[in-house]
């Protein structure tokens, strides 16, 4: 019982931060994209198309940082404090873009502010959640079972990189979702810009492929020691197979799967990242098992997951499935 | 510069919470009101409830954004502000968290998409539905966020181990002590502040001869809570008193500004407390009211601030002022709820100009008497985090204070126009109104570039776009 626990806390922590890196990816996306778009009538579509659903979105960083500190409070008292500026800065980007969804309709005609806050608001949060997952990466200093760090130890070259990645990656999400959901100029806006954002994407993942084995000797022993080699390179790739079948899809004018595949290449990345770090929570001091929350405390809350996430995920999709369809200026609502 | 990061870690906890505060108080009420007119709407099929329910939606939905936002920043706060805290009760209040983002943030936020743009895609039973899911979401998160605060007051059904709270009981933690005294004073609060917010909207249209149907209902359903819920309040806030005296007496005393514990308490109704001199200034007071109230007897003594270290004090000064500031308005508004029901019974409560006058003003009378009541309850409680257990000072992150004061000048920063922004268009919304409102142009300016001729043809057809589909605040017209 004591043992798998933690892992199973882990697996679920894990699904959560993956269902908020896709949802409020493509979502973020769309103000990232949100500058590209010059119309009016172009933003309303695309704000529209995740009005109803981006407050769900979120709930699921909730679930994360709120189930860190559930399962692992002693990852997240380390954590929080050791990415104190970024996590802050996110969530104040957050709080712009998040009221911008109804401060820009009340304050028609004169949205204009709402507008930058929502661009901006979007493209520093997802900058910032890069930014967050490259300070991880790279380890964290630990004494005594707290932060032993400065306030910028985050703050590296390789942290601004993958955050640049994961504002270019929410910029891919962001098109492939307006190629999907929209018609008109908004889904040729996606069509236009998806085909870059993918290079940059593949390009990124490269980089961070080779830049994270090279500077952490972990993480390269990890990848490159036999027998593990053998079992891991398909993710790669795999990885490079899905970005050539969303480029053929886009080329052939296909308008959901490139959505699909890009979910399935944020996976594979994700799934990457995961195999670089297991079993470290805080890399390289803390694992699941030395973090871990009472197993009272782990079960209790276990308890209650098992009934109420397939709930929760069950009407996520019904709320989905009921605003399903085009969304585009000729054709709206009703 | 010198920074002290526990003083600048609580002035930004302070600072976000209270923020956070005033909307959900907001829409935990005003979703409970409009499911209301929605089931009244389904049950006698009267449009103006249809009218008035889809006017609050809109500013529900204005406050339910902020509402959102600044509560993420909440949940995070626990671990960049207060780690060492956050370690220590992980283990107890941390799935009680959890509970609340399982049972009620997925709830209220999901099925927030359907009421706010469902009104002419879905059925009307699914919209109310979902207003009734979106009513019982908040309710429930009020239960397990409070459970988590009353036991930071009064922690039981736990031991600590190495400096760690582990669960012992999970129905003690749950059900700790102060909680049910807590939670009804809260969703207490929380209703009947809303339901002045809706008599000072519903007075303000009435003076001004605009919506005199909807106000009306307005005016008739808020005054029936206040005259209600204003009473009631006061029952459970003695009650919760004398559930505190019982576990924080020091707070007690300093909330009634009562030092000597040898002598029968005076109510002190006015008077400036001096935390040297260890008395009172110019202070009016009802002798032995104090015991009264707190012991029932008129001769029974409690425990007196003196009775205690001085380094177990809360700020006296504040805790002093802010339940004055609580206890006097919900006094003011017990008032409000008789006067209102007597002019009902009467005939004359759409006509009373001296009663629709004040009313209009009381609108944020709800929220700094919550502001003040946390205030007391919370700097009550100091100098300790979990009471008895975890000191303030031993429960903050280890952040460099210049990182938190320059976190915290963002902050202020960055609310103070999110804040002014969302009550100038609240405010502008309720000019709007339920009726004159174009459907989906809530500030009578056209969402997008629709053409002024294409809104006159409407109008001219008589297809009123104010009783039609459509979802007001965000939705692409077609
Ligand atoms: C008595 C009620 C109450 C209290 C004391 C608090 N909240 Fe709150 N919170 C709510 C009642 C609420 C709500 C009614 O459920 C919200 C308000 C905004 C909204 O309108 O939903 C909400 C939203 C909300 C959200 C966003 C949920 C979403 O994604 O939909 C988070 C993360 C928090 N809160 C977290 C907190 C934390 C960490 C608090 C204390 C430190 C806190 N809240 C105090
Ligand atoms: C929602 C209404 C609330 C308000 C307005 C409020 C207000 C405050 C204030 C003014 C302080 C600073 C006290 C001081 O340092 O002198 C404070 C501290 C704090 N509160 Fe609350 N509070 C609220 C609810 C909660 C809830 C629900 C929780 C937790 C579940 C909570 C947890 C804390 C913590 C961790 C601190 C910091 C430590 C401290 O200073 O004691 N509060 N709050
Ligand atoms: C009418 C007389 C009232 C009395 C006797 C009263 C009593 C109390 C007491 C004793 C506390 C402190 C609880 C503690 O020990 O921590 C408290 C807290 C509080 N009060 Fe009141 N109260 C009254 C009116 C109101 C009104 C009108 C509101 C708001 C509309 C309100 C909102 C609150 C809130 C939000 C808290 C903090 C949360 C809590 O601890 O319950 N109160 N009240």
């Amino acid at each position: 019982m004591e043992w798998y626990l933690p892992v199973i806390w882990a697996g679920l922590i894990g699904t959560a931060v993956a269902m908020y890196v896709i949802l409020d990816g493509f979502d973020l996306g769309l103000g990232v994209l949100f500058p590209i778009a010059r119309e009016e009538e172009e933003r309303d579509v695309m704000m529209n198309s995740v009005a109803p659903f981006w407050d769900g979105n979120e709930t699921w960083l909730v679930l994360g940082g709120g189930g860190l500190w559930v399962a692992f409070p002693q990852a997240y008292a380390v954590i929080m404090p050791a990415l104190y500026l970024p996590v802050i800065g996110m969530l104040l980007a957050l709080v712009l873009r998040g009221v911008s969804f109804e401060f820009r309709w009340v304050a028609k005609p004169s949205h204009g502010m709402w507008d930058i806050a929502f661009a901006g608001g979007s493209i520093v949060a997802a900058f910032l959640q890069g930014v967050i997952l490259g300070g991880l990466i790279q380890g964290i200093e630990v004494a005594d079972g707290q932060y032993a760090g400065g306030a910028f130890d985050w703050l590296t070259p390789f942290s601004v990189f993958t955050g640049l990645a994961v504002v270019a990656g929410y910029g891919l999400l962001g098109t492939t979702w307006l190629i999907m959901r929209t018609a008109g100029p908004t889904q040729d806006l996606g069509r236009q810009y998806a085909p870059m954002l993918l290079a940059l994407v593949l390009g990124a993942m490269v980089v961070i492929s080779l830049w994270t084995p090279l500077t952490v000797d972990r993480i390269a022993a990890r990848w490159f020691s036999l027998p593990n080699f053998f079992f891991l390179w398909p993710i790669p790739l795999a990885a490079a197979g899905v970005g050539y079948l969303i480029w053929r899809w886009l080329r052939a004018g296909r308008e959901g799967l490139p959505f699909v595949g890009s979910i399935i290449l944020f996976l594979l990345g994700y799934v990457g990242l995961v195999i670089s770090t297991v079993p470290y929570l805080v890399p390289p001091h803390l694992t699941f098992w030395d973090a871990a929350a009472a197993p009272a405390s782990q079960i209790f809350l276990l308890i209650g997951t098992v009934f109420l996430l397939p709930l929760v995920l069950g009407y996520t999709a019904f709320v989905y499935w009921v605003f399903r369809g085009k969304v585009s200026p000729g054709e709206g609502y009703h | 510069m010198e920074f002290d990061p526990v003083l600048l870690a609580r002035i930004q906890f302070a600072f976000t919470i209270s923020f956070h505060i005033i909307f959900p108080a907001f829409t935990i009420g005003l979703s409970a009101f409009i499911a209301v007119l929605l089931l009244l709407w389904t049950a006698t099929k009267n449009d103006k409830f249809h009218r008035i329910a889809r006017f609050w939606t809109k500013i529900f939905a204005v406050s339910f954004a902020m509402g959102v936002v600044s509560g993420i920043v909440l949940s995070y706060q626990f671990g960049t502000n207060w780690s060492r805290f956050s370690e220590f009760s992980g283990n107890v209040i941390g799935p009680l968290i959890g509970y609340e983002v399982l049972t009620a943030f997925y709830l209220e936020a999901t099925f927030l998409g359907i009421l706010l743009f469902g009104w002419n895609r879905f059925p009307s039973w699914l919209v109310t539905l979902s207003a009734v899911l979106v009513a019982l979401g908040t309710a429930t998160s009020a239960f397990w966020i409070l459970s988590a605060n009353s036991w930071m007051h009064t922690p039981a059904g736990h031991e600590v181990r190495d400096g760690i709270a582990y669960p012992l009981d999970w129905l003690q933690v749950v059900f700790n002590p102060s909680f049910p005294y807590r939670l009804a004073h809260m969703v207490n609060a929380a209703y009947l502040t809303t339901a002045v917010v809706v008599l000072a909207v519903g007075a303000r249209y009435l003076l001004a001869g605009r919506h005199v149907e909807e106000s009306h209902t307005m005016l008739r359903m808020a005054v029936g809570m206040i005259a209600i819920a204003a009473p009631l309040q006061l029952v459970i806030g003695d009650l919760h008193g004398l559930n505190t005296l019982e576990h924080q007496p020091v707070k007690v005393a300093a909330m009634e500004g009562h030092w000597n514990g040898e002598a029968p308490g005076d109510l002190v109704l006015f008077g400036i407390p001096d935390e040297e001199a260890r008395t009172n200034h110019y202070a009016v007071v009802v002798p032995h009211l104090g015991s009264l109230i707190l012991t029932h007897t008129l001769e029974g003594t409690y425990p007196g601030i003196s009775d205690f270290p001085e380094e177990e004090w809360p700020p006296i000064l504040n805790v002093f002022f802010s339940f004055r500031i609580m206890v006097g308005i919900g006094l003011l508004l017990i008032a409000v709820g008789f006067w209102g029901a007597y002019l009902w019974w009467r005939g004359r409560l759409f006509t009373s100009r001296w009663f629709l006058l004040s009313s209009s003003y009381m609108w944020p009378l709800g929220f700094i008497a919550i502001l003040a009541g946390w205030f007391v309850t919370e700097q009550g409680r100091q100098p300790w985090l979990v009471y008895g257990l975890l000191r303030t000072a031993d429960g903050v992150s280890p952040v460099p204070g210049a990182s938190v004061a320059s976190t915290l000048a963002l902050f202020v920063f960055i609310y103070g126009i999110v804040f002014s922004m969302g009550i100038y268009y609240i405010n502008r919304l309720i000019n709007a109104g339920p009726k004159d409102v174009p459907i989906e142009t809530p500030a009578g300016v056209p969402n997008r570039p629709l053409s002024a001729a294409e809104e006159a043809a409407r109008e001219a057809t008589g297809r009123s776009r104010g009783e039609g589909p459509g979802r007001p605040l965000s939705e692409p017209e077609g």
